[in-house]
């Protein structure tokens, strides 16, 4: 259900996120402009202007609390201390907000995974950590207290297996490489977050699972496809929780329902709201169980209305109030309300069809029941494929020829997939191109 | 000897690699573009002929497919393969001057940018339109693209990039090329671009999709 999570996290100004109340999340970045020293007073400006519009427009529209997701830009992560000014720019007036008014509000720090600069990918040796780990740090005492990522481990296997609709080779770089790399860098920073007292949120697999939703969306790939690595992907995003954190995971993580059937923690989802950014074909079924809405990205640019991330507040803003109307009302309009959002998407896309909670619950059974992440993400996405057919025959769903074919093809394949993870290894290792990954990268 | 050209123009169509291979279905225990690349040649079919009669209509028949949205990206891969196994065959007659490509194609992924998923396809559609590819791959500058230019005389250019902070740097790689080699045709792509900022940056065209870019490129050929 939206706005309830079975472990809820206070945040310092005293959101309380899944404690009963939805708030929107607004994320945010610049418009078509260089970062250099000549720029950066224009940059920090920009920023400014994003979070007093923000928290002005909240105040104005009586939010019971704001999140603002500070992604950084890459000029951001490898300079921590153009990050960490902006941060304190930004805390600044979230904390004026909160003085003033008592308008309560965080920030979310989401640094750049600077690791896939480098190909192949020296995801534990790179010395590009090291800024990455210096932002964390240093942002989270400017006052960026939530920190995520969309970290990139396995990426350079699965966006060739995108391409290729090869889905052992997409459990092959989220469960067994994937899984790897959120150990490591999650352990790194949970660690950091607990020293400070800050908050360890969570990852997204955005660079898979939206990877593959947008270009399933292009019509690329197929959306049976998609659905399947989007089930997959919860494998790999559960680990930062094993590892330590709490959420609330990142807005892009259409996963995050699974993290909450699972694990029980609040989450952010975007939907709708997140067309600034990218088109996607679950709209309305993405708020069904999110405690923070979110529009995923808008450029800081004028519209007719005014600037656009305050625009952008203005809509999360009202999507959440209606939502919080609905909890207050009573558990039947709850309910009503969730009813409508999963309805209205439900049977129009297997993405969609795979977020309904009662799908997500029947789905996450599959995907704990295992000895082995691999094993894991096999089973998970065999009961997609379940409910994607049974769909289907029922009627509820239509599809196109060519995306049916593939559906016996995606079993054939799964079903290959041995329960060990040192099994699907050995099948796998001849397979793939050796010289796109490090083993040893990955402690193997 | 047509019926050896019709038979591998539909290997390369459907992406029948060679006999083994089980995909596609259809095409189950029959040779493949290897076997039948072979053939041609061993045949005394040119292998001009063998590109242009064969090889490169498959191609334009995959691209059509796929812009039709009757096919997607994977279908279009194996037919890629296809044509690859085919292409090898045919080095040695390139190599002599025997064949001629329709051109050399620069791509590569804007400074500052990672993304590569549509610069691969680009690339791949093109490649499959009888065009030689230099792929320049990801995070690439300007002194790059010149230096590929200085190697590749009369080559065409094609940048991508996927982010709007990473869009600005296709500017200054072409101020530098228009500036360094005149008359060098620069085509821009990807999520963020547009026609007016193609015009704004001084680029020649603007692909909204790879099937443009093969269009515009015809038209240079």
């Amino acid at each position: 259900m939206f706005g309830v999570a079975p472990k809820p996290v206070k945040t310092r100004r005293g959101l309380e996120i899944g404690g009963g109340q939805v708030y929107a999340e607004l994320n945010f970045t610049l418009p078509v402009m260089s970062i250099n020293d000549n720029t950066l007073t224009h940059v920090y400006e920009h920023y400014r202007e994003i979070a007093e519009g923000a928290l002005e427009r909240a105040l104005h529209l009586n939010s019971k609390g704001v999140v603002l997701e500070f992604e950084t830009l890459l000029e951001m992560t490898k300079t921590p201390s153009i990050g960490v000014e902006i941060i304190k720019i930004m805390n600044g007036i979230c904390e004026d907000y909160f003085q003033k008014y008592g308008l309560m509000s965080e920030i979310r720090l989401t640094p750049n995974d600077l690791r896939e600069f480098e190909r192949p990918a020296k995801q534990r040796s790179s010395k590009l950590l090291e800024p990455m780990m210096e932002l964390f740090e240093r942002g989270m005492l400017a006052g960026g207290d939530l920190l995520s990522i969309e970290s990139t481990g396995g990426k350079e296997v699965s966006d060739e297996a995108l391409m290729m609709c090869d889905i052992k080779r997409v459990v092959f770089a989220l469960a067994v490489l994937g899984v790897r790399d959120m150990q490591f860098l999650w352990q790194k920073i949970v660690s950091l977050a607990n020293m400070h007292g800050k908050i360890a949120a969570g990852d997204s697999a955005c660079g898979f699972g939206n990877t593959a939703m947008v270009l399933a969306e292009k019509k690329y790939i197929p959306k049976v496809f998609a659905a399947l690595v989007r089930v997959i992907s919860v494998v790999r995003s559960i680990v930062a929780i094993e590892e330590g954190a709490t959420g609330p995971d990142k807005d892009c993580a259409y996963e995050g329902p699974f993290l909450k059937a699972i694990a029980g923690i609040p989450i952010s989802m975007e939907g709708k709201t997140a067309a600034c950014a990218h088109l996607s074909p679950i709209g309305n079924i993405a708020s069904a169980c999110a405690d923070l809405w979110s529009n995923e990205s808008v450029q800081n640019i004028k519209l007719l209305s005014g600037m656009a991330p305050t625009a952008y507040l203005e809509q999360l803003e009202y999507d959440v109030r209606l939502m919080n109307e609905a909890r207050h009302a009573g558990k039947t309009h709850r309910h009503i309300l969730q009813q409508l959002m999963v309805a209205s998407d439900v049977y129009t896309d297997p993405q969609a069809l795979v977020l309904s909670p009662e799908n997500v619950i029947r789905i996450s059974k599959q995907l704990v029941k295992g000895d082995s992440y691999v094993a894991n993400a096999r089973n998970g996405a065999l009961a997609t494929l379940d409910i994607i057919e049974e769909a289907l025959g029922s009627g509820k769903m239509q599809l196109p020829e060519m995306e049916t074919a593939y559906i016996p093809i995606l079993r054939d394949d799964l079903n290959s997939i041995p329960d060990s993870e040192s099994s699907f290894t050995e099948m796998m290792m001849p397979l793939l191109d050796q010289s796109k990954f490090i083993l040893t990268e990955y402690g193997l | 000897m047509e019926s050896i050209l019709e038979k591998l123009l539909e290997a390369v169509e459907f992406g029948k690699v060679d006999q083994k291979s089980p995909f596609p279905p259809q095409l189950r225990g029959q040779d493949g573009s290897r076997e039948l690349t072979g053939k041609a040649i061993e045949t005394g079919i040119a292998p001009q002929q063998i590109l242009e009669q064969a090889l490169i209509p498959a191609m334009e028949k995959v691209g059509m497919k796929f812009t039709e949205n009757k096919i997607f990206v994977p279908q279009m891969l194996m037919s890629a393969k296809a044509m690859g196994a085919s292409m090898v065959q045919l080095k040695p007659f390139f190599a002599s001057g025997e064949i001629k490509t329709r051109g050399t194609f620069i791509i590569g992924t804007v400074k500052g940018d990672l993304h590569d998923i549509g610069k691969n396809l680009v690339s791949m559609m093109i490649e499959g339109g009888g065009w030689s590819i230099i792929d320049l791959g990801v995070d690439v500058g300007s002194e790059r693209f010149i230096e590929a230019i200085e190697n590749n005389p009369g080559a065409v250019v094609g940048l991508s990039a996927l982010l709007t902070t990473t869009m600005i740097n296709m500017n200054e790689i072409v101020a530098r090329i228009k500036g360094e080699k005149p008359g060098t045709q620069v085509l821009i792509g990807g999520a963020p671009v547009n026609a007016d900022f193609c015009r704004k940056i001084g680029a020649d065209f603007y692909a909204p999709g790879p099937q443009q870019a093969i269009e515009y490129l015809s038209k240079l050929a």
